[in-house]
Order: structure tokens, then C-alpha cells, then sequence
């Protein structure tokens, strides 16, 4: 990598950088909570920013890379690229990557402060919105948050085995989100053979039922959450058609010339999906958006083993533009089907109680990155906005935090006249504690065995599923302590071969 | 004050010698556009058929670089080592829109046709305009020669200059 010297005379850096020229005694250490997009391109920026600061990423896993692992669709490998940027920053001289680290747990956020001059949070949004709906704890109704990890080899999730024995899936929910699962649970075994999806994953889907995925969305196609890309994906799925309801489409055409380009395409695209029709083809399955529908109850089986099937409240929206709300009425709707998919949205959780946290947002409050009331503490990505936008929502996202620590810098906001210790205090406190960390050396040992058992099937990895194989394959397992700890997490812990 | 665009070559080195492998106009995927391209740049005499870009960057300032045809925009950027934050993300996939530029409209309109992919992909990107592209589909040629492009700001750097949180 680069030596990390700013080049000459480029405007604003110069300028910035002359209260670095004479360089603080010791370097300045900012540690880095979560090992995804955020934490990674954080990172990156704060490396390139100051040729004096050190990085240390802690990340929970044993495994890089976040969502870009275990949230990215298996049949988007070219979104994956983002990781050979992530993997520089990684093996950069001046940042560390200490994976199986549970922050809030194994360490407090206290002990990173006092042992870094900064502490980004970038830990992203581990839990879901729920729907708050009864029966949501049926068998059969699953977390799309779950459903994904399933599919991709998220450890926790592994034996997570859902039920693709009903023809009908409901998806709630029209995000991008929703569209990835749609996809995965519709699209022709031979594309996601070629794929990193999991092997269990892939022999449940060859096994599957599911002819029909409606996803259910509380507002109207004018407020679609989804991107383009993914809905064209879904109308270019071979074997596959459309199954829409002309009724949620009333004024639609009307409102189309006013719309930015945007918003006018992917309502344009939908609109094509109508105007086509399959309903007369054989062996084609089916997806489809609900619109104006709110769920109310999920419906048991008769002996009430199960899910059959959920009802809808039937909305009407109220206010315009983005602004636009739906309200129930009361008319109601039902759809029965065997498998319920929640996707309404990923929400973040607090991290320690010594971090504030805005409960009705879920995200830790903050200005321009800043954690409210905290010196020297910062956030990043999802934990900072929101779960929503692209990968490059939150480079940005990102790219904004790593700035607002480099203004702050210099400024004097955080004071580094005093030589923190970082990752040299806190890794023996660890393992005094029982927790070996995995470095990125590590992870590519990992990463090796990945591919080369992904390359025997064709695939371009076939994922580790189990913390405890990854630790024992390659000589991690030494420290039994390690073990103990990794037994008494909640992770999954049977040991699976992936063959 | 941009501190972060400002700054040095950090990370550009490795990454950027793999890249130049691997990365060629346009999506990958659409292996015949790429090989007519490769045929026409072996063909060609090579020194004089550099084509000359003008890049204007998020700080306003012109940079001017060549590059050859075949190379895409993006390409041109990566193996000059153009200092653009987080342009070209997805490598040239068509599955991000951080190599979003702005042409001239006269320029724009030689630029070739758009593929729904890349419209797609576009719809997505901060500041978008009329005469906006992704410089991975942008294929260097000839008559491209002297062009100006600007790298528009992304959505934190207006958010950062209208001073608001």
C-alpha cells in the first residue's frame, strides 16, 4: 500500500494538514467498532486523511466485511467488489483487524475510550423491526434479517432450515430486501449453483414448493421502497412471471409526468409488468407487489401448528408526496399461504449502556458523526442514519464521520497530547478474558480454504458455516479458552461440514 | 474544509495495479463490446492516439490527464490515480453509480447510447443531470478528444456546504 504521505499542493489538505507538520509524539489510535462497509471505508478515509493515525477494526465474527458477507445477494458478486478495496485498507500498515471481538461484551465502549484518542461505532443494524402482529411467532413467519443470513451462511442463522413446502410465500415489505429473498426463492437452481449461496441453502431450495412470492407493501406503487435495478432483475427472471393487481394501479398513469426521472422509471417498470400476460402459461412461477395493505394478524393453521395465512388491513393513503401516509380503513384482505417473510426493515441496538441511544429512531444520536455528549466517540453507517441506502449511501456516510474525526483532530476537540495505548492494552485484557482475536492474516488462511472448496463445486466460495470449524481449520484451536468462550456464545455451535 | 478529498495516495498502489488487470471498458459482462474495443486500440498507433480528458474534480479543480481508446472513463481515472473518493466502487459492474460524471451536452450526445442497466444504476446517483453518465460505460475514443468532465459532489458534500446536520 501506500506510504500514506499527502501529495503536494492539493487544495484544503495542505492547508489542514500543517497543524500535523510537527507530528504528535505518538501516533493518534482510533478504534473502529464493526467490521462492514461503514467501519471499513471509516477506516480507509481516516488512513488516508492523516498520515498519523493508527486503526484497529474490532469486528464480533471471526469474519470480515459485515453485510457485504452476509447481507449481500448471492447472485450480486459484482456489489462484493467493494471487498478488494476493504481488503487494502485492511493490509494497510497502519490499521489492524481484530475479529471475534464482541464489543459491549467482551470489552466496554469505556475501555476502547480510554485506551484509544477515538472510538468510531460503526456496528451497524443487527436486529429487525417487527410487525407487532399476533401469531407473528408461528412457525412458519420468519425474519428476513434470518431468512438472509440463512441463505449466506450468517453463523448464527445456519440451522435456521425454513419451510418451503407451501406454494405461497407473503413477503412484508418492498424493499430491496424483500426483491433479494423474492429473487432467491424464485430464481432457477442452475443460477444460484454458481453462486456463494450455501450448500444447505441451495439443496433446501432445490427441494422447494414455492411457485408464488407476493410482496406486501403498506403504501402504493408511486412509494415502492426497491430500487430499479433490483425490480428490473425480477422482471427479467426467466420462468418467472408477474402476479399484480390492476385495481392498486388507479391514477398511477396520471401522476407519472410529474415524477423525477427516478421515481417515473421504476413506476414506469411496474406499470410494463401489467400489461403483460401470463396467465395462461404452465410451470411459470409467479411474484408480485400488494399494494395499500398493512398486516393485521397472522393466521394459524387449523390445529394452530402454524401459518396459513395473514390478514391485511386494505389502506387508503392520505397526504402527497413523500409525505404520503396510509391509513387503514376497514375493509380487510386475506392471503393464505405457508410462509410468512417479515421485511420491514433492520433496526440497530444499543451497545452499552454507557453509549446514548435514541430508542424511537434506533440509532445512537449524533451531529455530523459526533455522539451527543460524548467526546472523542463517533458513528458511522447504520448506526449513525438508519438502515437504508446503497453501499455507496454509506462509503459517503462513511467518508462524512472519518472528516468530521480529521476536523476535530485538528482543531484540538480531541486531545492527543497524551499516547494512548490502543490494540497493545486491549488485546492481553482480552485474553485474559478468554477471547483469541482473528487478525486478518487470519481471515485470508480462511479465505483460502473458502475458495478452494468453492472452486472444487464450481462456486466462487463455499462459506464456513460454523465459528468452531473456521477456528479449528487453521490452527486457531490451541487456546482452548477460546473454546469456552466460543461454546458459551449464542452462535450455533453443532459441528457441520460443509460437505 | 475537505481534508479527506484533499489527501494523499493512500491505498492506491496494490488495489490499483490488480484493477488495471482486470478492469476494461465497460461491464464486463458484455464480452464482445470489450473485445471490439481491444481489437481497436492493438490496431492503432499508439502514441498518436491518446485522447486527451479534462477532469474537474469535487474541489473545482481541472485536472488534465490521457488516456487511450478502449480505456473507459473509469479505467482512465484508476490508472492515473486520479484522487476521486470513492469512485468506482464496484469496479465497473454496473453495481454502483459512484463513477457518476458530468459531460458537456454536446459531448454527451456522441457518448453512444445508454443501456437500461446503467440508466438504472444512475437513477441512484447524487446530483444526477440531464447529461450525466457512469464513466465505466464511457469508451475513450478519438473523437472524444479535449473533453471536460466534472465529478459531481456527492450527497455529504451538499450536506456539508448547506451547513445543516
Amino acid at each position: 500500500c501506500g506510504s500514506g504521505s499527502p501529495p503536494a499542493g492539493r487544495s484544503g489538505f495542505s492547508a489542514g494538514h500543517r497543524s500535523f507538520s510537527s507530528p504528535p509524539a505518538s501516533p493518534t489510535k482510533v478504534c473502529v467498532v464493526g467490521g462492514g462497509p461503514a467501519g471499513f471505508y471509516t477506516a480507509q478515509s481516516l488512513l488516508k486523511g492523516s498520515p498519523h493515525i493508527q486503526v484497529d477494526i474490532y469486528e464480533r465474527l471471526p469474519v470480515p466485511f459485515g453485510l457485504v458477507r452476509f447481507g449481500v445477494a448471492p447472485d450480486h458478486p459484482e456489489v462484493k467488489n467493494v471487498i478488494n478495496t476493504f481488503t487494502q485498507t485492511a493490509q494497510h500498515k497502519r490499521c489492524h483487524f481484530l475479529g471475534n471481538v464482541h464489543v459491549g461484551k467482551d470489552i466496554t465502549i469505556q475501555e476502547l475510550m480510554q485506551a484509544y484518542h477515538a472510538v468510531v461505532l460503526s456496528y451497524g443494524a443487527e436486529g429487525n423491526r417487527t410487525m407487532g402482529v399476533s401469531g407473528e411467532g408461528l412457525p412458519g413467519v420468519y425474519s428476513a434479517k434470518d431468512f438472509v443470513g440463512w441463505y449466506n451462511g450468517l453463523p448464527c442463522n445456519k440451522e435456521l432450515q425454513p419451510d418451503l413446502s407451501h406454494e405461497t410465500a407473503v413477503i412484508l415489505g418492498q424493499g430491496n430486501v424483500a426483491l433479494d429473498v423474492a429473487r432467491i426463492l424464485l430464481s432457477p437452481l442452475d443460477l444460484l449453483k454458481k453462486t456463494d449461496i450455501t450448500q444447505n441453502a441451495l439443496e433446501t431450495l432445490a427441494a422447494s414448493k414455492v411457485q408464488r412470492v407476493l410482496m406486501v407493501g403498506r403504501r402504493g406503487p408511486l412509494q415502492v421502497a426497491c430500487t430499479i435495478k433490483e425490480l428490473r432483475e425480477m422482471v427479467n427472471m426467466p420462468y418467472t412471471a408477474p402476479d399484480m393487481l390492476p385495481a392498486d394501479f388507479q391514477h398511477v398513469a396520471q401522476a407519472l409526468a410529474d415524477l423525477p426521472r427516478p421515481r417515473k422509471r421504476l413506476t414506469e417498470l411496474i406499470m410494463k409488468t401489467l400489461n403483460e400476460d401470463h396467465r395462461g402459461r404452465q410451470g411459470v412461477k409467479r411474484w408480485g407487489f400488494r399494494f395499500f395493505r398493512s398486516p393485521l394478524e397472522v393466521l394459524p393453521s387449523a390445529d394452530g401448528s402454524r401459518a396459513s395465512g395473514i390478514r391485511l388491513a386494505v389502506n387508503k393513503l392520505e397526504g402527497v408526496g413523500d409525505a404520503v401516509t396510509a391509513v387503514p380503513t376497514s375493509e380487510v384482505d386475506e392471503i393464505a399461504c405457508g410462509m410468512i417473510i417479515s421485511s420491514i426493515g433492520y433496526k440497530s441496538l444499543p451497545i452499552d449502556p454507557a453509549v446514548p441511544f435514541d430508542f424511537k429512531r434506533a440509532i445512537v444520536p449524533n451531529n455530523m458523526g459526533r455522539v451527543e455528549e460524548t467526546t472523542g466517540l463517533y458513528c458511522s453507517g447504520w448506526v449513525k442514519r438508519g438502515p437504508t441506502g446503497v453501499i455507496a449511501t454509506t462509503m459517503n456516510d462513511s467518508f462524512d464521520t472519518a472528516r468530521t474525526i480529521l476536523q476535530d483532530l485538528e482543531s484540538g476537540a480531541i486531545n492527543v497530547s497524551v499516547s494512548r495505548p490502543g490494540s497493545s492494552e486491549v488485546v492481553p485484557l482480552l485474553e485474559k478474558r478468554g477471547v483469541r482475536t482473528v487478525s486478518f492474516a487470519d481471515w485470508e488462511k480462511i479465505n483460502a480454504e473458502e475458495t478452494k472448496q468453492g472452486t472444487a463445486v464450481g462456486k466462487p466460495r463455499e462459506k464456513l458455516l460454523d465459528v468452531r470449524e473456521i477456528m479449528f481449520s487453521y490452527g486457531l484451536c490451541c487456546l482452548i479458552s477460546q473454546m469456552t468462550k466460543i461454546l458459551q456464545s449464542q452462535m450455533t455451535l453443532s459441528i457441520h461440514s460443509v460437505h | 474544509m475537505s481534508l479527506v478529498f484533499a489527501a494523499g495516495r493512500l491505498l492506491s498502489g496494490a488495489s490499483r495495479v490488480a484493477w488495471r488487470k482486470t478492469s476494461l471498458c465497460g461491464d464486463p459482462r458484455r464480452t464482445s463490446a470489450r473485445q471490439i474495443c481491444s481489437r481497436l486500440v492493438t490496431g492503432a498507433l499508439w502514441s498518436e492516439n491518446k485522447v486527451t480528458v479534462n477532469f474537474i474534480n469535487r474541489d473545482g479543480e481541472r485536472i488534465t490527464v490521457q488516456g487511450s481508446p478502449g480505456e473507459s472513463l473509469l479505467d482512465v481515472v484508476v490508472n492515473q490515480d486520479l484522487d476521486f473518493d470513492g469512485f468506482g466502487a464496484c469496479e465497473g459492474t454496473l453495481a454502483c453509480s459512484t463513477c457518476h460524471l458530468v459531460f458537456e451536452e454536446e459531448v454527451y450526445h456522441n457518448l453512444g447510447p445508454v443501456t437500461d442497466e446503467e440508466l438504472d444504476m444512475l437513477d441512484l446517483s447524487y446530483g444526477l443531470t440531464d447529461t450525466s453518465r457512469l464513466g465505466c460505460q464511457i469508451c475513450l475514443s478519438k473523437s472524444l478528444d479535449g473533453m471536460t468532465v466534472r465529478v459531481p459532489e456527492s450527497v455529504m458534500d451538499i450536506r456539508q456546504s448547506g451547513g445543516s446536520v
